[in-house]
């Protein structure tokens, strides 16, 4: 095989960036204490204690749940967005993508502040009457921080796909006697899947490793996994352990994106249906 | 101006009345009217960009007219969606669905139309032996070449036996031999199972060889309607007579009663409905000059500038002495350079009203 030089940089930096510190948290989470090199698999054990079992299992419900709800949402806007004549377009996706020009965290504190009990939303609400709901720190407060921080990740793959989707075919399909929400069914979705399997990719791996969420809109009532890993590493100091939730938190990723995969894009299309 | 128009058929199938479309403010059909006949098979011919697949995605119900009004059976469907209308297409660049196999393409529209799967299987495998697919059931769309995409087109539309079928340039893909069993397959088709074929092609000589009616187009105007023969052997004017095979295009002048002079000399012709003194167009098909044994025999005399064989017959270029270039088509050879008679028979001298130039060949 020729040798192909310019690779070269790209896999020094894959090494050095990727493979090296992957391997280094597998080192911690299969080795014991300071003292020298002790083979144990005790961090893998706690992980499956019940009390980490429910972080990760909640973390799971709360990805899944916030990367459908990206679906069920995003999947309109984007064929809005690929609807709407050529000029419109530029301008809603600018619209769309200025507020992600904002610091990640800044946007969330900015939900805090309207969610709060004093915050604008209840007292837009007392206006009308209405007592001031608790919402902030509950899981619909983390999961709306979700939806409304990777919404955009959704969007944009399945507008790219729908845009570039022939309308001869829509027309081929119409011109057979498939009415609109046949037409959609049978052909428009179909060949959106690709841009709706990296959409739910893109969504439920930032839902599902996130930290940041969780404990501002959450306030440490809903610990996830990404939580959970952060506590070992900057306050009980336990790498192992922390070490062990992460290698857990990839093969939760590795085996989702496989099931994602397999549900091939083509193949029987109608099969999330 | 006056436009084409045409009686109204035995048993009308289409008929547009007026149509006129505009795209951003071009015109691209003039004020088209239609009628077409039931179990008819009507061709658009005309020069790329003329306006045939519009006038196709007009009575498809892709495209709404500007004006005028597009009826089906009598009714007007102008505001029919597509999917109602009882019309099937041979899109012109297919148009398959890269998500589904050849077999589930072709089985769309039945199974939208909820035919029960038995129905289904055999009118999907009798429209693939139709096109020559058999065993390619299960391959992907992507996968096959330009000709077998097109026929999986054409089982696409025919499998659903619609009133009336709309093909554009269905056969464009194919090579030659399979275009000719083709076209024979889908005349034979359209007059077994008795639908009305709209067809589009700017291939002359497939318009020629399977309609019933031919309709000449040029820039969004039709130029003429007529069968095949009459377009051909009668042409309306110099657009069609030169889009419409071969031909000789003189200026001249009608004399009297049967004669006319042209290319400096005078030719008894059949055509009677002209003033005397009338300048008219002379159109002459290349096969209709006959070369004389002796140059003085003939009517002009020409002198050969080119000879190619053509299998049957010999393709000659010849000037005469007023330096205007004949086409000649004869089993005969005369050499390059040589000094040819040569006559033309009086009906095969075919007289048009004088068109100021070709562009304004519609106006009459
Ligand atoms: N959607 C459209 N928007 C603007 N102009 C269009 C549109 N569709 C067609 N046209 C124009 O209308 C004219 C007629 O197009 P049409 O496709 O009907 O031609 P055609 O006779 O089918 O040509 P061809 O033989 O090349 O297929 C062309 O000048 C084309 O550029
Ligand atoms: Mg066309």
């Amino acid at each position: 095989m020729k040798r192909n030089w310019s690779l070269y940089p790209y896999v020094i930096w894959m090494v050095l960036f990727t493979i090296v510190p992957i391997l280094m948290v597998f080192y911690y989470s299969i080795t014991a204490g300071e003292g020298g090199f002790n083979l144990t698999l005790s961090h893998y054990a706690r992980v499956f204690e019940p009390l980490y079992l429910t972080v990760i299992w909640r973390s799971i419900r709360l990805a899944l749940i916030s990367t459908a709800v990206c679906f069920l949402m995003g999947y309109p806007v984007a064929m809005i967005l690929a609807n709407s004549p050529e000029k419109q377009q530029f301008s809603l996706i600018v619209l769309f993508v200025v507020p992600m020009w904002m610091n990640f965290l800044a946007r969330t504190y900015a939900w805090m502040s309207l969610l709060e009990t004093n915050g604008v939303v209840n007292m837009i609400l007392g206006l009308f009457g209405i007592r001031p709901i608790a919402m902030l720190y509950t899981s619909g407060a983390v999961v709306l921080g979700m939806v409304y921080n990777y919404l955009p990740f959704m969007v944009f793959p399945i507008y790219t796909v729908l845009r570039k989707l022939d309308p001869s075919l829509v027309e081929a399909a119409e011109d057979l006697g498939a009415n609109p929400a046949r037409t959609f069914l049978r052909v428009i979705f179909p060949l959106s899947l690709p841009g709706v399997l990296s959409g739910i990719t893109m969504v439920f791996m930032p839902s599902v490793t996130t930290f940041a969420i969780s404990q501002l809109l959450g306030g440490g009532q809903f610990t996830l996994i990404g939580n959970l890993i952060e506590q070992q590493y900057l306050r009980t100091y336990d790498w192992g352990f922390g070490s062990a939730l992460s290698i857990i938190l990839m093969v939760i990723i590795l085996i989702s994106m496989g099931l994602i995969s397999r549900s091939d894009a083509y193949g029987e299309g109608g099969g999330l249906l | 101006m006056t436009y084409e128009t045409q009686p109204a058929a035995g048993h009308e199938m289409i008929r547009l009345v007026d149509v006129h479309k505009e795209f951003d403010g071009e015109t691209v059909l003039d004020r088209i009217n239609l009628s077409i006949a039931k179990n008819e098979f009507v061709t658009l011919l005309g020069p790329s960009g003329c306006g045939k697949t519009t006038t196709l995605r007009i009575i498809g119900g892709f495209e709404t007219p500007t004006a005028g009004d597009v009826l089906f059976d009598g009714q007007r469907i102008n505001d029919i969606p597509a999917y109602q209308r009882k019309v099937n297409t041979v899109f012109q660049r297919y148009a398959l669905f890269p998500h589904l196999n050849v077999y589930d393409n072709i089985a769309f529209g039945l199974r939208i139309a909820k035919k029960d799967a038995k129905d289904i299987r055999e009118k999907v495998t009798s429209a693939l032996e139709l096109v020559e697919l058999r065993g390619f059931e299960k391959r992907s769309v992507s996968s096959l070449s330009g000709g077998q995409q097109q026929r999986v087109a054409i089982a696409r539309a025919v499998v659903n036996e619609p009133k009336v079928l709309l093909l554009d340039e269905p056969l464009a893909a194919l090579d030659l031999k399979l275009r000719k069993e083709m076209q024979l397959e889908l005349k034979n088709m359209q007059k077994q199972l008795g639908i009305t074929f709209v067809f589009v092609t700017h291939d002359q000589e497939e318009a020629l060889t399977m309609s019933d009616t031919v309709v000449v187009m040029k820039e969004g105007v039709i130029h003429q309607i007529g069968s095949p023969i009459s377009i051909y052997n009668e042409p309306r004017n110099i657009f069609v007579a030169d889009f419409i095979g071969e031909s000789v295009i003189l200026p001249g002048t009608y004399l009297e009663h049967c004669l006319v002079t042209f290319a400096g000399q005078k030719f008894v012709c059949v055509d009677t409905d002209f003033a005397p003194g009338e300048s008219v167009d002379v159109v002459i098909r290349p096969e209709d000059v006959d070369i004389t044994e002796e140059p003085s025999e003939g009517a002009l005399r020409l002198k050969v500038t080119s000879v190619v064989f053509k299998g049957v017959h010999y393709e000659m270029l010849a000037d005469g002495e007023d330096g205007q270039e004949w086409m000649i088509h004869s089993t005969t050879m005369a050499p390059e350079g040589q000094i040819i008679g040569v006559s033309i028979k009086p009906d095969n001298i075919h007289l048009m009203k004088k068109s100021a130039s070709l562009e304004g060949a519609a106006v009459q």
